[in-house]
């Protein structure tokens, strides 16, 4: 990415929140448009660092996220760039009636750095975990949405999401993530999924802390089993990269969704719909949280519980190999 | 400051065309939300006509004043003050809520030009206005964001929300107007949630708060321009107001929040349209 670059040393002493902060204080540096906004979150979401350097340009809104966040419409319709961050769920459902109609309705250049998704705050609940906002915020026009992979992809997405015009949902977690990237250097394009194992056995598509876990799944697949695994990062839910998809139909016939998010209306479903359309058999599994709110517990423990990790992918992976599903007639021809 | 009678009578002739529009803009459109645009004709014509800084040739000029429709669904109100204001044609007034139109019950920022926020949702507005109105501060500009609610809509938490941080950012560039035309659709808004005391708890959120009679030019003028050059502390005009103001079958009927007119009923509203006017004018 142009002008900014992390490593590995930032991600090993920094958690995904604080690249994210670090890296908007260095957009702040460059581009004084950019405003602040938070909802006495500023210190847990980790804008407080922008917060910090550009007390000026920073803007808590207090408890009052409804507020907050049509405060951030009226500021980008006259001019300037505003973040917004606070919890996911507080963003996604507590001021989604004004995400809708303030900020996506009128196409407004806003981006919401939303934080503490999934279950990454596990133990705090379901009144503070959120395995909602991936199928509402895909279902709201004009609104990009991104998952980062962790916090190299945190920076990469963060830039380009100044880069690029209009709403724009980025879901990160509480704390730190295992790591995916090195650094920031690689292709990163919103709408393009990362390519981060070749396999034709079958694909794996993950967005977020669950990409992790598809490398380190596919790494066993390959010298346990001799399963050839592709993985794909997922990372823009929204435009969904129809052809990485398409591709791995017809080359994998086979795949697998994984992600830290409720079955319904996440990535999985944004997968399968592009599945369907393709008229191709393949076999088809979405892993993720099951229709229930989620027990407590951290979030490792909580991956494990609901078979969103390695151990739960490697035994969906296996039954899916042995499963048997009807071709249809032009396989060959397209694989 | 008090109006002379020439700009009085201009703006009374102005606000007596507007309403007659917007009764034939209501035929148009099928149906409206009538009541709520006539208890808001008088604040918008003395925005519109003797306030408002903007250029309807240049819609998106950065210095232009702003102007948040809270009450975001009296567009059959708002869409013919900026017809007659040059931002479009009033022919396009007869296409209001037909298939494909570019003008629905809430009008959209995209699709009709000088309307600033898309705003419908109640509980908005204020905050938008509130971000423009911060916006301005930080990029150095000297416009002033104007935003009028609806009192009904005081329902709304955000509206608090909005006046909370409004008197923690200390804005000033910003005038507040609220619409106390007493009616929701439900029954009169004491009926369906109390209000009242209206003014006290602005006051007790950080504003100066100037109640005037909403039909009144002079007491509007005199509000508008004591906030316009308040630096201290935001201000909030309460404009008492009649639903329905000017037809006299609907006045201060809160059934009259939304309707359509037959034949028979748009020569009754035109017909007491034309007697208000009179009596309007009959002193200045």
């Amino acid at each position: 990415m142009a002008g900014l670059t992390y490593t590995m040393l930032d991600a090993a002493h920094l958690s995904t929140g604080e690249i994210y902060g670090k890296v908007l204080c260095d957009l702040g540096e460059k581009h004084p448009e950019i405003v602040g906004l938070s909802a006495d979150l500023a210190k847990s979401t980790k804008i407080g660092l922008f917060a910090k350097k550009f007390p000026e340009r920073f803007f808590n809104a207090g408890i009052a996220e409804q507020n907050m966040v049509s405060m951030a419409a009226g500021m980008a319709s006259a001019g300037l760039v505003p973040f917004v961050s606070t919890f996911a769920i507080f963003i996604a459902m507590r001021a989604l009636d004004q995400v809708h109609t303030d900020i996506c309705y009128q196409n407004l250049n806003v981006k919401i750095i939303a934080t503490h998704a999934g279950l990454s705050f596990g133990q705090g609940g379901s009144t503070h975990q959120c395995t909602e906002d991936l199928s509402i915020m895909r279902s709201m026009a004009n609104c990009k949405v991104i998952v980062p992979a962790d916090g190299m992809e945190t920076a990469n997405a963060v830039q380009a999401a100044y880069e690029t015009p209009g709403p724009i949902y980025i879901r990160i977690n509480r704390g730190f993530d295992q790591q995916v990237y090195k650094d920031t250097d690689y292709d990163f394009q919103i709408g393009k999924a990362v390519e981060l194992a070749d396999g034709t056995d079958l694909t794996i598509i993950a967005c977020g802390s669950c990409v992790h876990q598809a490398v380190e799944a596919s790494k066993i697949l390959d010298s346990v089993d001799g399963i050839k695994a592709r993985v794909l990062d997922m990372h823009t839910i929204k435009p969904i990269d129809e052809e990485a998809i398409l591709k791995a139909v017809h080359e994998t016939r086979r795949i697998i969704t994984v992600e830290d998010h409720n079955v319904i209306g996440g990535l999985g479903s944004a997968v399968a719909e592009v599945v369907a359309k393709s008229g191709k058999a393949c076999a088809f599994e979405i892993l993720g949280i099951p229709d229930t709110f989620s027990i407590i517990g951290l979030h490792e423990d909580l991956m494990s519980h609901y078979k969103i990790d390695t151990n739960g992918i490697l035994e969906k992976v296996r039954e899916l190999m042995g499963r048997d599903f009807e071709d249809d007639e032009d396989w060959e021809d397209e694989v | 400051m008090t109006l002379n009678s020439q700009e009085l009578i201009k703006l009374e002739k102005k606000a007596h065309e507007l309403r007659n529009l917007c009764v034939d803009t209501v035929v148009w459109a099928g149906s409206g939300h009538i009541g709520g645009s006539l208890s808001s004709m008088d604040i918008l014509t003395i925005l519109y006509y003797k306030y408002l800084n903007i250029d309807p040739k240049n819609p998106k000029w950065d210095d232009r004043d702003r102007f948040i429709l809270s009450k975001g669904h009296i567009g059959v109100g708002l869409a013919p003050v900026l017809a007659d204001k040059g931002y479009f044609d009033k022919e396009l007034l007869k296409d209001f809520n037909h298939t494909g139109s570019n003008f629905g019950v809430h009008l959209d920022c995209h699709k009709v030009p000088g309307v600033d926020a898309s705003t419908g949702s109640l509980g908005h507005g204020l905050s938008i206005a509130l971000g423009i109105s911060i916006a301005a501060r930080q990029l150095k500009k000297s416009f002033t964001t104007y935003c009028l609610l609806g009192d009904g809509e005081c329902n709304e938490g955000s509206v608090w929300e909005a006046a909370m941080a409004i008197a923690h950012y200390n804005i000033t560039n910003l005038v507040t107007i609220v619409d106390r035309n007493q009616c929701m659709i439900d029954g009169r808004t004491e009926d369906v949630m109390a209000l009242e005391p209206f003014a006290d708890k602005w006051k007790a959120f950080g504003f100066i708060v100037k109640e005037v009679n909403g039909h009144d030019f002079n007491e509007l003028s005199e509000a508008i321009e004591f906030a316009i050059d308040e630096e201290d502390k935001p201000v909030v005009i309460i404009a008492n107001t009649i639903k329905g103001c000017g037809i006299n079958f609907m006045e201060d009927d809160y059934k009259w929040h939304y309707g359509g007119l037959d034949s028979e009923k748009v020569r009754l509203s035109k017909e007491s349209l034309q007697k208000y006017f009179e009596k309007r004018v009959k002193g200045v």
